[in-house]
């Protein structure tokens, strides 16, 4: 392999496995998160099964509305987080592909302003972890609402970091750093993305919808 | 109709159908359809998150098994976890 062309190939079988090694490892992490979410879930499980009328109770004073808006919101952040992909992979046209991250972050602080008001009603009724008013109510809803903000909450923190890391990408497009042959960082932080938003997909139902 | 626009209508489509699907498992939950309800909801979650990994996330196109298997495995060793736990609650 002293020739020129083998030291060609050889490069190009580094560049195809450093692609591979990227994928397996972002794929290995969402593993760790859906794991750390899995958690989670399981407690919610537990918690439910033993105060099923107390989790229907907590789950009234939830707003649907804005449960239903933030779900559609991080749906079209995802429709946009893939065009991106698409814009830079297959079209080469990184101009489109910064409007399509744009908008995805966009919608990423849309969601986060409305969780702010859902929250922040809570807030006012007393509803947050230790207050008194929820202290004096039912187990079973001290600890809905602890689930709620707790899950929630770690979900909006992911909805955050998901953000600063799509605008770390935003910037590299522009620059031209993120380009048609070079996008693993791209695919990976929409992937990202990807994940937060299927981590909602089903926070939406096991809160809001089990009134 | 070019390639690519097929492709970026595609992406729509699955958009719609994502929509689409929210708006079905907000009625049916307001339905009041019982103690079936949960597990009609859960199912369109689930229905949904495949159809986000499917087709946005590309694993129906990714070629290597073990990326194509890792998340649905977890899923599946996840479902165990917690359906295990849930029956054992709730007839203790």
């Amino acid at each position: 392999m002293h020739t020129e062309a083998g030291t060609t190939l050889e490069t190009h079988t580094d560049i195809r496995e450093t692609k591979v090694f990227s994928r397996v490892g972002m794929w290995l992490f969402i593993l760790s998160e859906i794991l750390i979410f899995g958690g989670l879930f399981l407690l919610y499980a537990m918690y439910r099964a033993k105060h099923p009328a107390d989790f229907h109770a907590g789950s009234l004073e939830l707003s649907r509305f804005d449960g239903t808006l933030n779900t559609i919101i991080l749906l079209t952040s995802s429709l946009t987080a893939a065009l991106a992909v698409f814009a830079t992979q297959a079209q080469n046209k990184p101009k489109l592909a910064a409007w399509y991250l744009r908008a995805t972050i966009a919608c990423g602080l849309a969601f986060l302003v409305v969780k702010t008001f859902e929250w922040g009603a809570k807030f006012e009724h007393g509803l947050y972890p230790r207050a008194a008013v929820l202290d004096a109510r039912p187990h079973g809803e001290i600890l809905y609402f602890g689930l709620y903000f707790t899950m929630t909450g770690l979900h909006a923190l992911h909805v955050i970091i998901g953000m600063v890391a799509l605008s770390f990408v935003l910037a590299w497009v522009s620059q031209n750093k993120i380009t048609q042959q070079r996008s693993a960082i791209l695919e990976n932080g929409v992937l990202y993305w990807h994940l937060v938003d299927v981590i909602w997909i089903f926070l939406f139902p096991l809160f809001y919808l089990i009134s | 109709m070019t390639h690519n626009q097929a492709h970026q209508l595609r992406y729509l489509g699955i958009w719609l159908g994502l929509v689409a699907l929210t708006v079905l498992t907000v009625t049916t939950a307001s339905l009041n359809v019982g103690r079936i309800g949960i597990i009609i909801v859960l199912a369109i979650a689930a229905t949904k998150s495949t159809m986000v990994l499917l087709w946005f996330m590309h694993l129906s196109t990714e070629k290597r098994l073990l990326l194509k298997l890792l998340v649905p495995i977890a899923v599946c060793v996840l479902a165990i976890f917690i359906g295990l736990t849930y029956s054992d609650v709730l007839t203790r």
